[in-house]
């Protein structure tokens, strides 16, 4: 072959190869996130960067999350309630192998379930399984759950992270080789920089289109934005620059997609510390804040007010962010009528996250115009955790309460804002009998009424769901009911 | 001889034990509960019970004390409270990527460094001179994680040369992997080789102007081989010690480079271990950095005994 043939030889087949790579769409996907989790096993750590990777692509549970946050059904493809709501029958579907090979069967439902309930389980949603007092096996494809009493929120807990089903024999390396049923396989995983995971040839539902996944983990903002800039990563769950969206929503290569997620973003207040102790100051504080200016400021401009402890989202959701409407001299009234005409001091305690560094020096700069004082403190998660939710030792707080439909918290007199009233614990036990979703509708309207009308914390805003990606890339989660990026219906466009 | 290295042996041993007790103490006298941590916001305590109970938190300080110096004499740096990996396999992975990339940037440094000081010192005074003190004077004030973000800025988002950061791991081949450790590298080298330049040229000039190089010149050796053969060769002490302290700095202190450059390096393992609690892996890591930095300094102690009889005598 002379040298002119061989390079028309190399030509054409870099022009095939180059063909090929235009008529077939690209089916890996890189995908960014701020945080990595700290291990994989979903049910036996509370950091929610474990399900962002794992729910939905390795691991299922009986049922699982829409993108709407909705409850579908997952590994169970039916079940029945018993006439007083205590027993669950699951019928599981046939066929469902774990990614070892082995049979996904009732077997494996009653070992996850009771090991998540075990007296030395380290489950951090350990409170979903509470009410189960027996996991029976009826055959291979059918459990049955029996409940204390009936709950109305079991088939919503059973969709969690830390619900999914797991198998007694992957569970020795489950946190370093997660074995599930999803439609992904976990791959590899290099700590420190990405986990790989790839197409589940054998899925027993609709395959995936993607043959392949990374995540890549990328803490400072900064370095998110270049990479996306750069298409390193072809799309980021969670981008934490909010300050750059726009710059990409311009720019014809990304799209930007703002969703909801899960995440009230409160100014905790510690209802057992004097002066909040008194309705009229917490009424004082609802009123002296003005959250647009916290989500302009903060969030540059991302995030919905809220008016209670609950997501705008949701079909029961009631808008009472009228009660605290931004009003500084009805603060201050309030305030002389409590006793402190001259306001008072008291300490703000942020942890980490941008909302409550940000927010926080707002908040402090508004309550000011009132006349209380704020010494700020900052704090790493695990000082927050030890000192203000454990030790309760704070006045003011500001955190996102990420887990889906967390209002029963208030029902919890123990809990860190310790707020207790026997009116709306009531509530919540009535809720949590309450099967019928008409009674359970009105319940759950009550209840945030009810801790609107208390001022039991400051209610800012429901946290934005933010995520940049490539503009050909379709499927992707908008909105966050719960901490995952579910990538198995997304594909690249042509 | 032998007396002075026993005795410096001793001095050893004694260094690494207090400073183990220090960084000990340091860390577990730091508030948060690492099981905590871990649970989050909706745990239970008996759960969270049941966790201290595993990763073995509910002995008293003196015990865990005891227990971490111990494994770590047989070789055991624990088990990390967070990713469940033992920590020496972590720490060996991470030096994979600190270690060549604080070597890259010491060998960029240098060569940066030699002949821009020696250019500068045999020119002294001259526009050249001024022009390298200017810009090393720049390379020390700007700040090297500023330098990083310019440079990802045009090399990677505007010119697409280089990707933005990440790693590319050693099983790609040696050319994607230095390639994706090159922008940090020369992040990292810039202050680094200003500071260097800067000794290089100072030092010289002290040496040029000392009383065997007037002796060389009066001898009737041009300006030029005095420099090479003998000021420069003289000018090479301080030289090396700031590259060997350089060296330790770079392995410790890249933390910032690498979250910009989202290098999974041994800082970033600190920088996640201390916010995560993970209480065992900074402990570990930590200590190891003052080993390394003990040890060296040991090395460096007889060398120094060896060269010069002097020292040997004191103390």
């Amino acid at each position: 072959m002379t040298y002119v043939n061989f390079t028309r030889g190399m030509v054409s087949a870099l022009a095939l190869v180059a063909g090929v790579g235009i008529a077939q769409a690209k089916t890996d996907i890189v995908v960014g996130m701020q945080l990595e989790p700290p291990h994989l096993d979903p049910t036996s750590a509370a950091a929610g960067a474990i399900d962002s990777v794992l729910y939905a692509n390795v691991f299922e549970g009986l049922t699982r999350f829409g993108p709407d946050g909705s409850v579908n059904p997952g590994l169970a493809e039916s079940w029945e309630i018993s006439e007083d709501g205590t027993v669950y029958t699951f019928k599981l579907h046939e066929g469902v192998t774990f990614h070892d090979g082995t049979t996904m069967d009732a077997e494996d439902v009653k070992f996850s379930l009771d090991r998540a309930r075990a007296e030395d389980s380290v489950n951090a949603q350990k409170a979903l399984f509470a009410g189960i007092t027996d996991v029976t096996v009826v055959d291979p494809l059918t459990v049955q759950v029996t409940l204390a009493a009936p709950n109305g929120a079991f088939l919503f807990n059973m969709a969690w992270g830390d619900a999914v089903i797991v198998a007694p024999e992957s569970i020795e390396n489950i946190k370093t080789n997660p074995v599930g049923t999803g439609a992904f396989k976990f791959d590899n995983w290099v700590q420190g920089d990405r986990i790989d995971i790839v197409k589940n040839p054998d899925y027993w539902g609709e395959p995936a289109k993607l043959d392949r996944a990374t995540f890549k983990f990328i803490s400072d903002p900064t370095a998110a934005f270049a990479a996306v800039m750069a298409e390193d990563v072809h799309a980021f769950a969670g981008f934490p620059a909010p300050e750059n969206l726009p710059q990409f929503d311009a720019d014809p290569r990304f799209q930007v997609l703002v969703g909801s997620t899960e995440g009230e973003t409160i100014l905790s207040t510690n209802n057992k510390q004097a002066p909040f102790d008194d309705v009229r100051v917490r009424k004082a504080l609802a009123h002296a804040i003005d959250r647009q200016a916290i989500i302009d400021g903060a969030m540059f401009g991302y995030g919905t007010p809220i008016g209670s402890h609950f997501a705008p989202h949701h079909p029961d959701y009631v808008d009472l962010t009228g009660n605290s409407a931004y009003d500084p001299e009805l603060a201050k009234s309030l305030l002389a009528e409590a006793g402190f005409p001259d306001g008072f001091s008291t300490t703000l305690k942020l942890p980490p996250p941008s909302y409550a560094r940000r927010g926080g020096e707002i908040i402090a700069a508004q309550l000011r115009e009132v006349g209380i004082e704020t010494e700020i403190t900052n704090l790493e998660w695990a000082q927050w955790l030890e000192q203000v939710f454990t030790g309760k030792d704070f006045g003011l707080t500001i955190v996102s309460h990420t887990e889906p439909m967390d209002i029963g918290i208030y029902a919890n007199p123990e809990y860190y804002f310790q707020y207790d009233n026997a009116d709306f614990q009531k509530t919540m036990a009535d809720l949590t009998a309450a099967t019928d979703p008409a009674a359970r509708s009105a319940l759950l309207k009550q209840a945030q009424e009810k801790i609107s009308a208390d001022y039991v914390n400051g209610y800012l805003f429901q946290l934005a769901a933010l995520s940049v990606a490539n503009a050909k890339v379709v499927g992707l989660w908008e909105n966050a009911p719960t901490q995952a990026t579910d990538l198995t219906a997304v594909y690249w466009q042509d | 001889m032998l007396r002075y290295v026993l005795k410096r042996l001793v001095s050893l041993v004694i260094s690494l034990a207090v400073a183990s007790l220090v960084i000990f103490l340091a860390i577990e006298v730091v508030p948060g509960d690492p099981a905590a941590y871990m649970l989050g916001m909706n745990a239970q305590a008996d759960t969270l019970a049941a966790l201290r109970e595993q990763l073995g938190l509910n002995g008293t300080i003196l015990e865990r004390y005891l227990s971490w110096v111990g494994g770590m004499l047989t070789g055991d740096f624990g088990t990390s409270y967070t990713y469940r990996t033992p920590v020496a396999e972590m720490i060996s992975e991470r030096l994979w990527i600190s270690l060549p990339l604080a070597l890259y940037a010491l060998t960029l440094s240098t060569l940066i460094a030699f002949p821009a000081g020696v250019w500068a010192a045999s020119r002294r005074g001259s526009a050249v001179d001024m022009g390298v003190m200017g810009v090393t004077q720049l390379g020390v004030a700007i700040p090297n994680f500023w330098f990083a973000m310019l440079m990802v800025l045009v090399f990677a988002i505007n010119l697409r040369w280089f990707s933005a950061g990440g790693f590319a791991g050693w099983e790609q081949g040696i050319w994607p992997a230095m390639k994706s450790l090159t922008l940090p590298a020369i992040a990292l080298a810039l202050p680094q080789a200003s500071i260097l330049t800067r000794v290089m040229r100072s030092s010289l000039l002290d040496t040029l102007s000392e009383d065997f190089i007037r002796t060389a010149r009066a001898k009737g050796l041009t300006r030029r081989q005095v420099l090479w053969r003998h000021a420069l060769r003289n000018a090479m002490i301080p030289v090396l010690t700031i590259i060997g302290m350089q060296f330790s700095f770079l392995m410790a202190g890249a933390i910032i480079i690498e979250n910009v450059f989202f290098l999974p390096g041994l800082g970033r393992l600190v920088f996640q271990a201390i916010s995560a609690r993970d209480l065992i892996v900074v402990e570990s890591v930590v200590m190891l950095l003052v080993f390394a930095v003990i040890v060296v300094n040991f090395a460096v102690d007889v060398a120094y005994a060896a060269v010069d009889p002097r020292l040997r005598g004191r103390r």
